[in-house]
């Protein structure tokens, strides 16, 4: 490896930096090192977007980034590392190429792949730092314990509506994710952001606190967020502190570890085997099925378990009992009738016709992959969101 | 004392952001949230009654399972927040 004396900054550099220069916390010394400093982006996301964008105008030397997403229209209102001409393209690319516009020094390392246990400790390998952009739980499990196991610090950020958290994780003596969280919840019980929604500004609040955390962990400067969680509450604009410890019973970082190399994330995340909305599970509907049978005239009661606000965006005429409000509602449907039950993206209703069911409707149908589906391959005249 | 709720679970305590609850100890602080708002139960607390994996308790600042976890006693001007873990994008 180069040393810190070989990463000479030419006169553009110094011009480029001058205002990092100048403070004595970087200075000449810091700036070689983010020059020097390797760092893994996971995802090109939300979080990723602001964070990539300002450890590149930095002067990161290296930027890896980890994705294998295309740009979507509903990403623009976040992922600002994306244009409108980027839609349909790689994110990957799209980044890079921002990346790039901003500063060209900056290395980009682009690996387009979902990041797996095979993949994880290879590609981390080649990092000093890796900045956590992900959007599952599986993933982050994997990135704390390939982390954790590879020494390297884990940068943490997530978020959710209005509300974000941010830490440095695996750093030396301390804590790490699953000190802070042993176990995920279960597939279904937390909603996503697809499904809940995100306040756009937010994921650029968090990703700039993550980019802050790296540049100071390749700065040897300052306090890093370790062993503290910080809360972000934009709506309240409150920014909170808890203490985090590292857990003695840690499995992968505690005093007696189980886990010394990567495991099944999917499956301890209890995703594997279990079929995604979209596929469908007995007695779903297909939006292809539920046309025909409309178009048919046959007796269908279409109940929507959406929010009222979601039903403004776009609907399909049917009864709107929100999710939350059908144990109190369930009187207004009749158990005689056939009904199909959807909502966003086939999660939601999956919930609604196993509560049904439980409760006396026997002829009662999930629209599989939800009004989205409907959207995309019967009607494309409903806005999709 | 106060109780902090997550945006996750404000859907099931009322689209309230805080709650006010009379007690002397976590655990009855907890059982007083409960006691209004029951839907909260199936996602803090597992079918054998414990606190889940994934939703922590903080005593203003401190993790309740380094101090006396549901028996740590608390004040009137305590805040307990409740924090479970969020992913982002997919779930």
């Amino acid at each position: 490896m180069a040393s810190l004396a070989d990463q000479a900054l030419n006169n553009d550099e110094i011009l480029r930096y001058s205002r990092h220069l100048i403070m004595p916390e970087v200075g000449m010394d810091g700036q070689r090192k983010l020059k020097q400093a390797r760092v893994l982006c996971v995802g090109a996301g939300g979080l990723g977007s602001p964070l990539a964008l300002y450890l590149a105008a930095a002067g990161v030397g290296t930027l890896g980034i980890v994705d294998f997403d295309v740009v979507d229209f509903s990403n623009l209102q976040r992922q600002i590392i994306h244009s409108t001409a980027d839609v349909g393209r790689k994110k990957l690319d799209s980044a890079a190429e921002t990346i790039t516009g901003i500063n060209p020094n900056v290395n980009v390392c682009k690996f387009e792949t979902r990041l797996t246990s095979d993949n994880a400790m290879e590609i981390f390998r080649d990092f000093d730092l890796v900045v956590d952009g992900t959007d599952n739980f599986a993933t982050r499990y994997l990135v704390n314990d390939a982390c954790v196991l590879s020494g390297k610090p884990n940068v943490y950020g997530s978020i959710f509506r209005f509300e974000g958290q941010a830490s440095v994780f695996g750093a030396k003596d301390g804590p790490c994710y699953r000190c802070l969280y042993p176990e995920p919840p279960p597939p279904g019980l937390v909603p996503s952001c697809a499904e809940g929604g995100v306040l756009g500004i937010l994921p650029g609040l968090v990703g700039v606190i993550q980019a802050t955390e790296a540049i100071k962990l390749i700065l040897g400067t300052g306090e890093p967020l370790i062993g503290r969680l910080l809360l972000v509450d934009a709506l309240a604009m409150r920014f909170r502190e808890l203490k985090l410890r590292k857990n003695p019973d840690c499995p992968v970082c505690g005093n007696h570890r189980t886990i010394s190399k990567l495991i099944d994330y999917e499956q301890f995340c209890g995703i594997s085997g279990q079929e995604k909305p979209a596929n469908g599970r007995s007695g779903d509907m297909t939006p292809e099925e539920l046309k025909q049978r409309l178009d048919a005239g046959d007796d269908l009661f279409v109940l929507d378990v959406r929010d009222p606000h979601e039903y403004q965006i776009c609907n399909l005429g049917g009864h709107l009992i929100p999710l939350k409000d059908l144990p109190q509602r369930v009187s207004e449907l009749d158990p005689s009738r056939e009904i199909v039950v959807h909502c966003k993206m086939g999660g939601r209703s999956a919930k609604a016709v196993d509560f049904l069911k439980q409760n006396g409707f026997s002829n009662v149908h999930n629209l599989a992959g939800g009004i989205q589906a409907w959207a995309e391959r019967v009607d494309p005249k409903v806005p999709k969101y | 004392m106060k109780i902090l709720i997550p945006t996750p679970l404000q859907s099931y305590a009322g689209g309230q952001s805080a709650v006010e609850v009379p007690a002397s100890t976590v655990g009855e602080a907890v059982q007083a949230l409960l006691s209004s708002h029951p839907e909260l139960r199936k996602h803090l607390y597992n079918e054998q009654g414990r606190l889940r994996a994934f939703v922590n308790l903080y005593l203003n600042e401190d993790d309740v399972r380094y101090l006396q976890h549901e028996q740590t006693p608390v004040a009137d001007g305590d805040t307990l927040s409740i924090v479970p873990s969020i992913a982002g994008g997919r779930s």
